[in-house]
């Protein structure tokens, strides 16, 4: 199907979301839609698949002029969306998820139903079992069903809103192939993404959005320059950064061993220097976020010690580790960390040291909010509820409550969801506070940013914890084996004999 | 849209909330024969009609308005309490308790009248912060929890009169014997009400105004009622919070028992809340926790109240057409909110 753009435009608030945007998008084709947060992408996705509606301007399918006015308006003329985060009803069954949506008679047809989903997945190469729970599959294969779905439902159209967040890489290249497949079969892929590197292998051609507007729509080949150029209105160069750690050690951790169904991990011993930054790396899962909680106090070891500037926090609780300095930056921002509901400044006023005062000075806030909105480069003023912060925007904002004081920080996916910009000004932020004696521990899918920030790097592999890594020894190649589970045999034969030992 | 403009679209979709509620008692009205306007006039007459009626008013919205300003503070944390009912009475017995104790000494009364009014907020206080610790420490739904203790203390109540302080010869529902009038706060020349509990509610209500909108207190309990996750990251002591918005709540709850006892009936009777903490918590809903829309809805409820009392004297109507008129208010102006937020994101 034939999709057209006619200047479109769309406020919220005072913000201008979308400015004229003009372009069409042929069928048969994959189509990349790419800009940084906040350049209006979602905006535009979320007109075109009915969710809201633009304040002027038009949408023309296969030549004629439609209203879209919900997401089941925008099915009914083939246009299906794939949301960020999936979708569907994890206690309920494969089958039953993708017979949701369906309009239909009292009586539901399983065993017809499931000859077609078969026949449906085969053609993509999908492997789902469709008696399985929902909630026993990974965020990959739940976009798996939701693509089976939303084609099952008649789409000729599939908005894809950054699908390659939190998939692994295996994951990608399927995803990628069956979008092939669809460009083949003549349907139209919209691929949504700040990821220039998916874009540049996948897409046919892309349109680039800056600040609302259409700044450029370029064919493939690609040139990554002028791609990025057109993203951000300059080139951005990347620097490896100088290692700044110290000798000082800040954080240990003693023969840790925690057990978090259905993850134990055993017999951790690690010292962490002042200033520096280690990169805890692994599939989804494999025991890293368990790690990094035990080490905030949210989670309690089973045994061992976790010691923090000298002194014996183990089995305390998460506040008083915040009140020895130990800072957590949670993955997912607005479920816990900031309030939904709260504005910017009573962030800032929530978390001050003036607490225990009884009446608020709302001027100094109002200025101290305004101060952090400057240094942080947050885009919103001081009565900004979070919630209607930009992803990117919402992560500046949590960096910025973080105290400088801290001595170290502990972040779950620092730079998830953000464009290249914004993950790069969090790491400029992250490193001014190394250089002042802050050691970090972060979690990150993306093996890349472990590489290039880390100083050291501890591998997950199903509850098993590497030796540290020195991560100028380590190459891609290495460390994505390693994830995979290869490369552990030296450790796992250390572990027999110690169990051997043991039982003896 | 400028934002005047939005306030006022606001306003006009309220009005349409109190336009359908009254029409909606109309409706019931004429499906019983009755006649809506005669009704209206009858409520109006009820409320307004003479000194004696409004000075009424205000007896009942003293309660009222003090139990709302309590449950805008468990509002905020982000609770539901139904235990308010229960912690009314609970204040209006221990209040009763303290008479009681010093009725034949030489003790001054006034004395005792304000040692029983602390003594009826920490029991409001007590009660309240039991389902409190029912929720936090046992996971037990605080409206459930508040629910059970409602019962508990109704049955008290009803016990203690009809038992270990029934009157003397012969217990009945009428309550217990009534005090001396030296343990009465005083009335207001010859009328019902008394100018320390509308001084006591106006404390109230300035003091929950600023608790709420200018303190940390009230911001980290705000905080902990949006997400009780993020406040506990960002470092507040979220179950310690809940306990204390309870313990705020009850304090309120109890001190309008205490005042149904010393300043209205003089005596502990059975139906001593008299519903008050349902209207509270009907009251918040229906100024979406704005501490500033406290007084005057209140005094809309009072009048309500009062003026119901008409009805089954004249137009052998059951007073509950009130209840009616003030549940269907709540329900009308929360549906038209829905409305707005329907019609106004369509533009």
């Amino acid at each position: 199907m034939k999709i057209g753009f006619n200047q479109i435009n769309k406020h919220f608030g005072e913000v201008h979301a979308n400015v004229d945007i003009n372009f069409n998008i042929q069928s048969g084709m994959i189509y990349g839609i790419l800009g940084e947060n906040g350049a209006g992408k979602s905006t535009l996705m979320k007109i075109l698949s009915g969710f809201i509606q633009p304040d002027s301007g038009e949408i023309v399918l296969d030549g004629r002029v439609v209203e879209i006015e919900s997401p089941a308006d925008a099915i009914k003329f083939g246009i299906g969306m794939l949301h960020q985060d999936p979708l569907d009803f994890p206690p309920m069954q494969v089958i039953d998820n993708f017979i949701a949506g369906q309009e239909g008679g009292l009586l539901l047809k399983h065993k017809g139903i499931i000859r077609e989903f078969k026949a449906l997945q085969e053609q993509f190469g999908f492997t789902l079992d469709p008696e399985a729970y929902v909630d026993t599959l990974t965020v990959g294969e739940r976009q798996q069903l939701e693509i089976l779905r939303l084609l099952w439902l008649g789409a000729r159209v599939l908005i894809l809103d950054e699908p390659t967040t939190g998939i692994s890489v295996q994951q990608k290249e399927k995803l990628f192939a069956a979008l092939r497949v669809l460009a083949q079969q003549e349907k139209t892929v919209v691929f949504v993404s700040h990821k220039l590197e998916d874009v540049e292998v996948l897409c046919d051609k892309v349109a680039v959005l800056r600040n609302g507007c259409l700044v450029g729509e370029v064919e493939s080949p690609f040139d990554t320059d002028q791609l990025v150029e057109l993203m951000f209105g300059k080139l951005i160069i990347l620097k490896d950064p100088e290692s700044v750690s110290g000798d000082e050690i800040v954080f240990e951790l003693q023969n840790l061993y925690i057990e978090q169904y259905p993850i134990t991990i055993e017999n951790v011993n690690f010292r962490l220097h002042a200033g520096e930054v280690i990169g805890l790396a692994g599939m989804e899962g494999s025991g890293q976020d368990v790690l990094l909680r035990a080490c905030a106090g949210l989670q309690r070891p089973v045994s061992g010690r976790v010691i923090v500037n000298g002194e014996d926090l183990t089995g305390k609780n998460y506040h008083e580790f915040i009140r020895k300095g130990v800072g957590f930056l949670p993955a997912s921002r607005l479920e816990e960390g900031l309030v939904p509901g709260l504005t910017l400044a009573e962030h800032f006023t929530v978390t001050s040291d003036e607490k225990q005062k009884l009446f608020i000075d709302k001027t100094y806030f109002r200025s101290l909010s305004e101060q952090m909105i400057d240094e942080y480069r947050i885009i919103g003023r001081p009565d900004t509820p979070v919630e209607s912060l930009s992803g990117g925007n919402q992560q500046r904002a949590a960096l910025s409550l973080l105290k400088d004081s801290l001595s170290i920080i502990l972040l779950e996916h620092p730079t998830r969801g953000l464009d290249m910009e914004s993950s790069i000004y969090m790491w400029d932020k992250l490193r001014e506070r190394c250089k002042r004696g802050t050691s970090i521990f972060f979690i990150s899918a993306d093996l890349d940013e472990v590489l290039r920030y880390s100083d050291r790097i501890l591998v997950f592999f199903s509850g098993r914890v590497s030796k540290p890594q020195d991560s100028a020894a380590i190459d891609l190649d290495q460390l994505g084996l390693m994830i995979g589970g290869k490369g552990w045999e030296q450790e796992i034969a250390n572990e027999e004999t110690y169990e051997a030992i043991s039982n003896a | 849209m400028k934002p005047s403009r939005t306030r006022n679209i606001s306003i006009l979709f309220q009005l349409g909330g109190l336009v359908l509620a009254f029409g909606f008692v109309s409706l019931i009205l004429l499906l019983i024969d009755a006649d809506p306007i005669q009704a209206f006039s009858l409520l109006w007459e009820g409320a307004v009609g003479n000194t004696t009626r409004i000075a009424s008013v205000f007896v009942v919205w003293v309660p009222i308005v003090l139990v709302t300003c309590g449950v805008l503070v468990t509002f905020t944390a982000g609770l539901w309490n139904i235990g308010i009912e229960g912690q009314i009475t609970i204040g209006a017995i221990f209040t009763t308790g303290v008479i009681r104790m010093f009725l034949d000494t030489p003790v001054n009364p006034v004395l005792v009248i304000i040692l029983s009014m602390l003594a009826g907020m920490l029991g409001g206080a007590l009660w309240a912060v039991l389902a409190g610790v029912l929720k936090v420490f046992s996971g037990v739904n605080e409206i459930f929890g508040g629910l059970g203790l409602n019962f508990i203390a109704t049955a008290l109540n009803i016990g203690l009169i009809f038992g270990a302080w029934s009157r003397p010869g012969v217990a009945s529902m009428s309550g217990t014997e009534p005090f001396p009038e030296v343990y009465w706060l005083p009335t207001f020349q010859n009328f019902r009400f008394s100018w320390y509990s509308i001084l006591l509610s106006v404390i109230g209500l300035v003091v929950i105004y600023f608790l709420l909108q200018g303190t940390h207190f009230g911001l980290r309990l705000k905080a902990v009622g949006k997400s009780i996750k993020s406040a506990f990251r960002l470092g507040i002591t979220t179950w310690q919070h809940m306990l204390l918005a309870f313990l705020v709540c009850g304090v309120f709850a109890g001190l309008a028992g205490a005042l149904q006892v010393v300043a209205v009936y003089h005596r502990l009777i059975p139906s001593i809340s008299s519903g008050y903490g349902f209207m509270g918590l009907m009251i918040g809903m229906l100024i979406n926790y704005q501490a500033i829309w406290v007084a005057p809805i209140a005094l809309f409820f009072a009048a309500l109240n009062i003026g119901g009392i008409q009805l089954p004297i004249v137009m052998k109507l059951d007073s509950a057409l009130t209840g009616v008129l003030q549940g269907s208010l709540v329900l009308f102006v929360l549906l038209m909110q829905g409305v707005k937020q329907r019609v106004l994101g369509k533009q």
